[in-house]
């Protein structure tokens, strides 16, 4: 078993939809996708999101560039101009969940 | 039937580059460029421009950059394809056809594509059986109907084709699809059939890929950002289409940014649900099928989409007034600061209270510790941190609440903790919420529309 962060070997765009957040993960290589499919669950992905994330996590596979895709619902505070987070569109996301550390 | 056409994307959203367009068409060749100035919020302010004003209600910038461009592109025959007549297409029409004769320019055809403003035909097409319950929620639109801004149908590309197809050199329409601006000019020049399905998702593909403006070709680059060479002049991406659905990314030489494998593929899992289902008005596109690979400096191929054939809806993009907000800052500075932002935090809290002001949301966060990562946010050795900007929001229904709101942020300079700065611009005001109200309509409840202005 060893521990690496997420973003030594992935990188990823964030956004929103409604009152969802978007975060594209892309692995910089064919191992480091198999890691992320393998490792880069949903449920960690909300466990991670504890606190910020108020609904349900759903994860989709894009193998063909390397990527997942996760849609966080309920996690930007209303959405649009409703929220009054400073991140009301969830554009830094992405970078927060490359904070993650993943035992492999 | 041309062996391949370059589609310039010039713009992200409206307050993109300015010089973005203008670079698009004199750095290098193009067929066509697309500009997309709308967001979900954009129609409500438009709206409320044209209430004010019949004549507005389209994204001004345009008008502005055509004084520059339209000399430039009626010279070397480039066709413009934009979404910014917003709520009121036929004025944004007549404008830049106003200028078209000014600049002594002939032969001018710019078309108008209208139908996509439902708000004045709610309760008809509520009567006809479709009640644009809210698709999120499934609640009815009655809870908001009194205080909707703006009702807009979002059109896919065949609209734009028929308007292309009737000779124009310029298209202005109000609520089309971001992707359908690029699918279009590839439907009409490659005589592509509404049920080409994979032609028309790698169209679409190529669209959602341009709709961002440079955030394809460097910028906002989450990968290895800081080897992305001049972002000062950087190039926006360019589609170079051809007859069999394959699309290759590119940008103008001499430009700065970069099109590669990773920059293209941030692009590509930007604001999207399920890969597989990519639904637009004009097909369904499966982006687990999308193949890229880099064939050369700053150039990418984009091949082997599927689509699948689009559904019986268009999706309808409402927007209504739902209360008030305000926000306000102050800076407070070594030492301490993070202490005496959150002491700062809680005596306006408590001046909030003995008001007995009634809020719907009252938010406090702290740039420089959490404002963006909130509970993920590592501990903040205090010492080391010069400075923490306490920002403070509220939102209600009380207009009077979030105004006086808004005179409690700056006494705190001299009834609160020491070394603060930062309270400049005045009080917040009140600003408006605008929310959204997504919903679906069958098709055939509305008729896009094609306008002609000829000049001769």
């Amino acid at each position: 078993m060893s521990k690496i962060q997420l973003r030594q070997i992935a990188h990823g765009r964030s956004g929103d939809k409604g009152d969802a957040a978007n975060i594209g993960i892309i692995a910089y290589d064919q191992k480091g996708y198999e890691i992320l499919e393998k490792h880069l669950t949903a449920e960690k992905v909300k466990k991670h999101f504890e606190g910020i994330c108020h609904g349900k996590v759903e994860r989709y596979e894009m193998p063909n560039i390397r990527a997942l895709n996760f849609l966080l619902h309920n996690t930007l505070g209303g959405g649009g101009t409703v929220s009054l987070k400073h991140d009301a569109q969830g554009k830094t996301l992405a970078a927060a969940l490359l904070r993650m550390e993943l035992e492999i | 039937m041309k062996e391949k056409i370059r589609i310039a994307s010039g713009q992200g959203f409206w307050g993109d580059l300015i010089d973005a367009p203008y670079y698009q068409v004199t750095k290098g060749d193009i067929d066509y460029l697309v500009m997309d100035y709308l967001a979900e919020v954009t129609m409500s302010i438009l709206q409320k421009q044209k209430n004010k004003d019949p004549k507005l209600g389209y994204a001004t910038d345009l008008i502005d950059l055509m004084k520059r461009i339209l000399p430039i592109s009626s010279e070397k025959g480039i066709k413009i394809i934009t979404n910014g007549g917003g709520v009121n297409p036929v004025d944004c029409a007549n404008a830049i056809r106003e200028i078209a004769v000014q600049n002594g320019i002939k032969k001018l055809k710019v078309a108008v594509v209208l139908g996509d403003n439902i708000k004045d035909h709610l309760d008809d097409i509520m009567s006809k059986g479709c009640l644009l319950n809210n698709m999120e929620t499934g609640e009815s639109i009655e809870i908001i109907k009194d205080k909707l801004l703006s009702a807009n149908v979002y059109f896919g590309s065949f609209p734009v084709v028929e308007a292309l197809k009737q000779g124009a050199d310029i298209v202005i329409t109000g609520r089309t699809t971001d992707t359908g601006l690029t699918l279009a000019p590839m439907i009409y020049e490659f005589g592509w059939k509404n049920n080409d399905y994979n032609l028309l998702a790698a169209g679409t593909v190529a669209g959602h890929i341009l709709e961002c403006g440079a955030q394809a070709s460097g910028g906002n680059f989450l990968g290895d950002w800081e080897s992305i060479e001049n972002f000062a002049e950087i190039g926006f991406p360019i589609a170079e289409a051809y007859p069999n659905g394959e699309v290759i990314i590119t940008k103008h030489p001499n430009t700065g940014g970069r099109v590669s494998f990773e920059t293209v593929a941030e692009q590509l899992v930007y604001e999207i649900g399920n890969p597989e289902e990519y639904i637009t008005p004009d097909c369904v596109a499966d982006f687990t099928s999308i193949k890229l690979e880099e064939i050369g400096k700053d150039r990418v191929k984009v091949y082997n989409v599927k689509g699948k054939p689009e559904t019986e809806f268009y999706k309808v993009s409402c927007s209504y007034h739902d209360g008030y907000s305000a926000t306000g800052s102050l800076t407070y500075s070594w030492p301490q600061a993070l202490t005496k932002a959150k002491k700062a935090d809680q005596i306006l809290r408590k001046r909030l209270e003995n008001l007995e002001l009634q809020f719907e949301e009252i938010r406090s966060e702290y740039l420089g510790f959490n404002a963006t990562h909130e509970n993920l946010s590592p501990q903040l050795d205090e010492d080391k941190i010069n400075e923490i900007v306490l920002r403070f929001s509220v939102r209600g229904k009380d207009k009077n609440a979030v105004n006086r709101f808004g005179q409690e942020i700056a006494p705190l300079i001299l009834t609160g903790p020491p070394s603060v700065t930062g309270f400049a611009g005045g009080r917040p005001k009140p600003k408006d919420v605008v929310a959204y109200w997504p919903a679906l309509i069958p098709k055939k409840l509305v008729e896009p529309k094609i306008k002609i202005l000829e000049l001769i």
